[in-house]
């Protein structure tokens, strides 16, 4: 596994403690998984998304990924609809494992803009992974 | 590699049986046709599928030599955290067997089946009295079906009363079958974090408990291997607000005899026959998965029971509150047969007693190898205890491969990656199966296969490479299964 100094945490991301990033986009935030939990993870042989048009809470499970260690849940970092989930997944969950920010994984649109504001940034989240 | 049983030996390749056949080899001789040929209509037969010819010696070796490549709790330890692999006495086999049990019909009538259904009634007291609790049904055939039969009767009793509930509590150490069974039931699990000393805290359930919640999924002792301390004051917590407490039993093996669970607060709680009362499991079954209740939900058991009148059984059908069948007939009866064996044999002494030990071995293991792993939570453990690979990440070494080491040395892995709230877990359960001798053959090559971590982690990335495949690659076989021979 990747020590911390060899994570690739992008600094024009947002993050959230459980391991996912958001970037917005217009009116619209993508989400995906850290390189953190991709490497924690291992190998992910199956991936679970939500169905386009569903709405979640913030922190609310809204798939899970499978690797061959365990089944993790992914949670929402930002309450809002699911507006598009990134079908290549189905086929090539490895994808996330290859890249993580290139491979995202849905397209919210935002119900709470300002919870994105209050995710972590580059430096908060690397301090989580510290402590 | 000094230490453990596995030395090396001579291992035959085997083919698979498509590519050992041969046209024109034969393991059967039919007899001759002592009836005239008749036509048979075009549309009724075809080609058929492609099996392979093979001779009676060809089916023999073939399946020895599978039987060789494996590795049983008849080869060695097996030390499966969560999953309690017991040795199973072979008397219980002997008996199941036995021509008026295992040919027994399950649609004679009751006068005619009168053991049978008294085998059925008292193991359900057996069990009753094992675990305080008022009644046992023993349809449910595994575990995850006795904690969705008692899912079904939360659901029905709440029906009953006409109360809306729609969440469950249940805790991020349990077993993943928890949230699934709950969610066939219609509710949402509410997961709830174990505290910083590795328990459930009261206080965590008191914030999630209210009008809306069926309850909590509650197993304990949980799967860190610690007994939740204050089961009694969160189940108190539920039964304030009218939620009910489910049990997981699948940790059973550590407090037979020892805990009253009806006087802990759970309301249902479900067992598992296969592990706790011994009965060959792993590799999908068969088990069973009893579920045993409170008075208060009796009337909701799955249906038929057996029930006794005077000196007789019979099954009794006339529950109108019931959930109905869970399973045909009397569930997977002969695990019902070698559980009530092994408690018979046992005794309620033997029973505690292997509880005992149980919790003694794990408790062993952990204090010899807390010097050499990092031991998850400092508590006195139960029947299993939890480590994880956190000394060896310096060195790059995983909990897989220190898994995979280990069979280098003649033992079965212990479970690896659960529970997930320890990251890198390596959870060992022992049971009651080993004894000292054997405990310390295995702790001496676990501290082996950790001293090479840091003198020669290379190999350790390269085990196992003792048995007959070495390093499988499990994200392929996860992406791309293959599951069928070439038909």
């Amino acid at each position: 596994m990747k020590e911390l100094e060899e994570l690739n945490l992008p600094g024009e991301l947002m993050y959230s403690k459980d391991h996912e990033w958001a970037k917005k986009e217009d009116d619209t935030i993508v989400i995906g998984i850290t390189d953190y939990a991709q490497d924690q993870l291992g190998d992910i042989v199956f991936a679970e998304m939500p169905e386009v048009g569903s709405s979640f809470e913030q922190g609310e499970e809204f798939g899970t990924l499978e690797s061959v260690k365990a089944v993790s849940e992914i949670y929402l970092p930002v309450s809002g609809e699911i507006i598009a989930i990134n079908d290549a997944l189905e086929d090539e969950p490895e994808l996330i494992n290859e890249d993580p920010y290139e491979n995202w994984i849905v397209v919210v649109r935002p119900s709470k803009e300002e919870q994105f504001d209050k995710l972590l940034s580059r430096e908060e989240y690397l301090e989580t992974l510290t402590g | 590699m000094s230490n453990g049983p596995g030395i090396s030996g001579l291992i035959l390749d085997e083919p698979l049986l498509w590519e050992k056949g041969k046209p024109g080899r034969t393991g059967f001789s039919m007899p001759e046709s002592d009836v005239p040929s008749a036509p048979c209509e075009g549309s009724w037969y075809g080609d058929g599928v492609d099996l392979p010819d093979l001779s009676e010696v060809d089916v023999i070796r073939h399946y020895t030599r599978l039987s060789q490549y494996n590795f049983a709790i008849d080869t060695g330890m097996y030390p499966l955290g969560s999953c309690t692999m017991k040795y199973n006495p072979k008397l219980h086999e002997k008996l199941a067997s036995l021509a008026p049990i295992a040919a027994a019909h399950p649609l004679l009538e009751d006068e005619l089946s009168q053991g049978m259904l008294r085998l059925i009634y008292e193991l359900k007291q057996f069990l009753a009295a094992i675990t305080g609790m008022d009644q046992v049904s023993l349809q449910p055939a595994a575990g995850a079906q006795g904690e969705l039969t008692a899912m079904l009767m939360f659901a029905a009793y709440f029906r009953k009363k006409g109360e809306q509930r729609t969440k469950i509590i249940i805790p991020d150490t349990a077993h993943g079958t928890n949230p699934a069974s709950a969610a066939l039931c219609g509710f949402t699990a509410v997961s709830l974090p174990s505290g910083p000393r590795g328990y459930v805290e009261p206080v965590d359930v008191a914030a999630r408990m209210d009008d809306q919640t069926a309850g909590i999924m509650l197993t304990n002792p949980n799967t860190l291997g610690l007994f939740e301390e204050s089961v009694r004051e969160i189940t108190d917590i539920v039964h304030r607000h009218g939620g009910l407490v489910y049990g997981d039993g699948a940790n059973m093996n550590a407090v037979m005899g020892i805990v009253d669970i009806k006087r802990c607060g759970v309301d249902a709680l479900h067992l598992n026959l296969h592990k706790t009362f011994s009965t060959p499991h792993g590799g999908g079954g068969p088990g069973a998965g009893p579920v045993c209740v409170v008075d208060e939900l009796v009337p909701f058991l799955p249906t038929p029971v057996v029930e006794k009148d005077g000196d007789s059984y019979r099954l009794v059908d006339n529950l109108p509150d019931s959930i109905g069948r869970v399973h045909g007939f009397f569930g997977n009866f002969s695990v019902l047969v070698k559980a009530y064996c092994y408690i018979l044999s046992m005794g309620p002494e033997n029973l505690k007693k292997a509880s005992q030990l149980a919790v003694l071995n794990a408790g062993y293991v952990k204090e010899a190898l807390r010097d050499v792993l990092h031991l998850a939570f400092d508590r006195p453990c139960m029947h299993e205890c939890v480590f994880s690979d956190k000394l060896q990440r310096g060195d790059k070494v995983t909990t897989l491969d220190m898994a995979k080491a280990l069979i280098d040395h003649g033992f079965h892995p212990p479970t690896i990656y659960f529970p997930l709230v320890v990251p890198g877990a390596i959870m060992i359960e022992p049971t009651e199966t080993e004894s000292k001798d054997d405990l310390d053959t295995f702790i001496a090559s676990f501290k082996e296969v950790v001293a090479q971590s840091s003198t020669d982690p290379e190999a350790l990335h390269e085990a196992p490479r003792r048995p007959k495949l070495r390093r499988l690659d499990e994200t392929r076989a996860a992406r791309k299964p293959k599951l069928t021979g070439d038909m």
